[in-house]
């Protein structure tokens, strides 16, 4: 097996200068960001790290648009997204944002199939096509065979699947992923970033946000952030090998 | 517009899915909506029932005729003002007969005298209290709907002799005879006999409350004989045109005023009733039922929606996450006020589609308990209900749906 390439970065998509955000909690005044600067071309692979309170959290609500800065500049492909009302926030999350979250966040009751058909219904697609695309986007993560399955059905890495499935099913600009692996064990957890790595493949941009270094080792390059501030950008010098998770199979073999 | 189409669909998939799986939740909160729906479906079926009811027998005891009477029918608190009244003469009817044939194109048709009382009715060992003894002339048979269903009312000449004959209601002839034939038997009214020459055709209850059967007619001569002559006499007068009612009786309160030498500055001593008069007793009736329905149906349907409302923040608060999630995925504070409002009119919808079945099946076990009461089911009342429930869910519902809708998609997110 050949080391995974490097992909070569194609345009802007994301453009952060000097954003800040300040909450008031209780009578503090909370410096989640004190000034960050960042830019995210297409075809990236990302992560973004910190302990807790450096201001990771933030730093992902603000790129996922869920939230927006107290101060600076956020440009989203070319749109400035700082000063945009809830619903065109909306919009841009549902058509540019694919979000993975550590706890899945799939509506329970509801099958993998009509689980990934969400976005496409709050993004006004027609029940045939919906039904098309959610269909190839789960067979694209290996469940085709598990359409019609409920979440409590399926196992930890088969819901992260579901939920990677879901991010992609509207064809965004971005995946967005929260502690991908935080709720999977080991194995499970290599296996869904095997996923990630096919997907940065064959062309997205993927950004992970996580305080594991092992989790991070898998993107090309990664953000340090400390006190609300970056502390350290630097592109991995060399590929990731696939031999941590080669000698872990072999591991388990052997035992 | 598509998208709103979709989202639309997709609320009411969850709404169904949010009730199928809190059945119990759901179904106790609907209670309160099923118990509003349920009186306001029979609180209108009562209104409706009652109109019907009366417009029926209106019809059989005759909306056409005036009754030229010593004493007004309503108001009747202050009866010593009428007490010492001139008598109403039962030889009025004749000169009244008199007075509109003479008049060209006269509002009335003709009056007959009539004098009442109740008595007992026996034939052999059987007998009927109460019975309405009604004397007055064969004329009676020009302004009432009586028929005969078997046998014939008295003749003019029966009528002026007073012979001792009589025409019994239905009532009355099944309590004495049963099944056997009234015709030409003798009847004891308080202790005087009558031959029966014809039954009534059999009329009914009014309202459901007394019965229009019990009644025997007999000339008014046998009457005064037998019974008061003092009794107070009226005298019916049948309308020509019922649309022209007011006409009508402004020319029969001349006609009693000459016949009573009244002069003009003197006010009526007497007074014309019409069976119209009961109409605003019985809405004023209607009023009060539907007051106080409005307020016990206003009343449950208040604490149902307040039940609802509390399902409904409750059902926000537990599905925060969800909401955050939606939101990540591109809902906008629409899609989210849209489903929540969808949720808590689902549930009303339900409530108030069960109330209109328990509605149904009272009024149709009523109907089987009291089949002489008119009882009406209109579609109209269950779209009233219907508009009801939607209303009631609404209004329950936008509190939360509003609440939800303006959750922040990060502290969703991180709710636990």
């Amino acid at each position: 097996m050949n080391p995974p390439a490097t992909r070569s970065p194609g345009p802007l998509v994301i453009d952060i200068e000097d954003i800040t955000k300040e909450y008031v909690m209780g009578e503090e005044i909370i410096h989640a960001l004190r000034g960050v600067t960042l830019q995210i071309r297409r075809n990236e692979y990302l992560a973004i790290m910190g302990p807790s309170g450096s201001g990771k959290s933030t730093l992902m609500n603000m790129l996922g648009c869920l939230d927006t800065p107290s101060s600076g500049r956020y440009e989203f492909n070319g749109k400035n997204v700082s000063e945009m009302d809830g619903d065109e926030l909306a919009a841009i999350r549902n058509r540019e944002i694919g979000f993975v979250f550590q706890t899945f966040n799939l509506l329970p009751r509801s099958t993998s199939l009509r689980n990934v058909e969400l976005p496409l219904i709050y993004a006004g697609i027609d029940p045939e096509e919906r039904e098309e695309r959610a269909t190839q986007a789960l067979v694209d993560v290996g469940l085709g065979d598990r359409l019609t399955h409920r979440p409590n059905e399926l196992s930890g890495g088969q819901r992260q699947r579901v939920a990677i499935a879901r991010a992609l099913v509207n064809n965004p600009s971005i995946v967005l992923a929260d502690e991908p692996t935080g709720n999977l064990d080991s194995k499970t957890g290599e296996e869904i970033m095997t996923l990630f790595e096919s997907l940065y493949q064959q062309g997205n941009t993927v950004i992970l946000v996580t305080h594991e270094a092992d989790v991070a080792r898998h993107a090309r390059r990664s953000v340090h952030l400390r006190d609300g501030v970056v502390e350290s950008d630097e592109l991995a010098t060399a590929p990731p090998s696939p031999a941590p998770l080669a000698v872990a199979l072999d591991s388990l073999g052997k035992s | 517009m598509k998208r709103f189409l979709y989202e639309l669909t997709e609320s009411w998939k969850i709404a169904a899915a949010q009730m199928a799986a809190n059945k119990t939740r759901s179904m106790l909160t609907a209670l309160g909506v099923i118990i509003g729906i349920v009186a306001v479906t029979l609180m209108g079926t009562a209104i409706n029932g009652i109109s019907t009811g009366f417009d029926k027998s209106m019809a059989v005891i005759g909306d056409d005729v005036l009754y030229v009477s010593q004493r007004p029918w309503t108001r009747m608190n202050d009866w010593w003002n009428y007490r010492d009244r001139k008598k109403i003469r039962t030889e009025y009817a004749e000169k009244i007969s008199h007075a509109i044939a003479a008049t060209p194109n006269s509002n009335l048709m003709i009056a007959v005298p009539t004098m009442s009382l109740l008595r007992s009715v026996k034939a052999g060992d059987n007998s009927v209290e109460n019975v309405f003894i009604l004397g007055t002339t064969t004329d009676y048979t020009l302004i009432s709907t009586l028929d005969c269903s078997e046998g014939r009312f008295f003749n003019d000449l029966e009528s002026r002799g007073g012979a001792e004959v009589c025409v019994v209601g239905y009532d009355v002839a099944d309590a004495l005879f049963a099944s056997r034939s009234a015709l030409d038997k003798k009847v004891l009214i308080n202790g005087h006999a009558f031959k029966v020459i014809g039954t009534l055709t059999r009329q009914g209850t009014f309202l459901g409350l007394f019965s229009l059967d019990s009644i025997v007619v007999i000339p008014l001569p046998a009457f005064k004989k037998y019974f008061s002559a003092k009794s107070e006499a009226d005298v019916r007068v049948k309308v020509r045109d019922k649309t022209h009612m007011a006409d009508a009786r402004d020319e029969l309160t001349g006609i009693i005023r000459r016949l009573r030498s009244l002069p003009p500055e003197k006010r009526d001593d007497f007074n014309i009733n019409e069976q119209q008069a009961f109409k605003s007793t019985l809405d004023g009736v209607k009023a009060t039922i539907a007051i106080a329905g409005l307020f016990i149906t206003g009343l449950s349907l208040f604490v149902g929606a307040i039940g609802i409302m509390n399902i409904t923040f409750v059902s926000v608060k537990e599905r925060t996450k969800e909401i955050g999630t939606r939101k990540a995925l591109g809902a906008r504070r629409r899609t989210i006020l849209l489903q929540f409002l969808i949720e808590s009119t689902a549930l009303c919808l339900v409530g108030g589609l069960i109330g209109l079945i328990f509605a149904y099946l009272m009024c149709f076990g009523m109907a089987a308990a009291f089949p002489s009461f008119p009882i009406r089911f209109s579609f109209g009342l269950v779209v009233a209900s219907m508009v009801v429930s939607v209303l009631t869910g609404l209004v329950s519902g936008i509190a939360p749906a509003w609440s939800a809708s303006r959750l922040d998609p990060v502290t969703a997110l991180r709710y636990e």
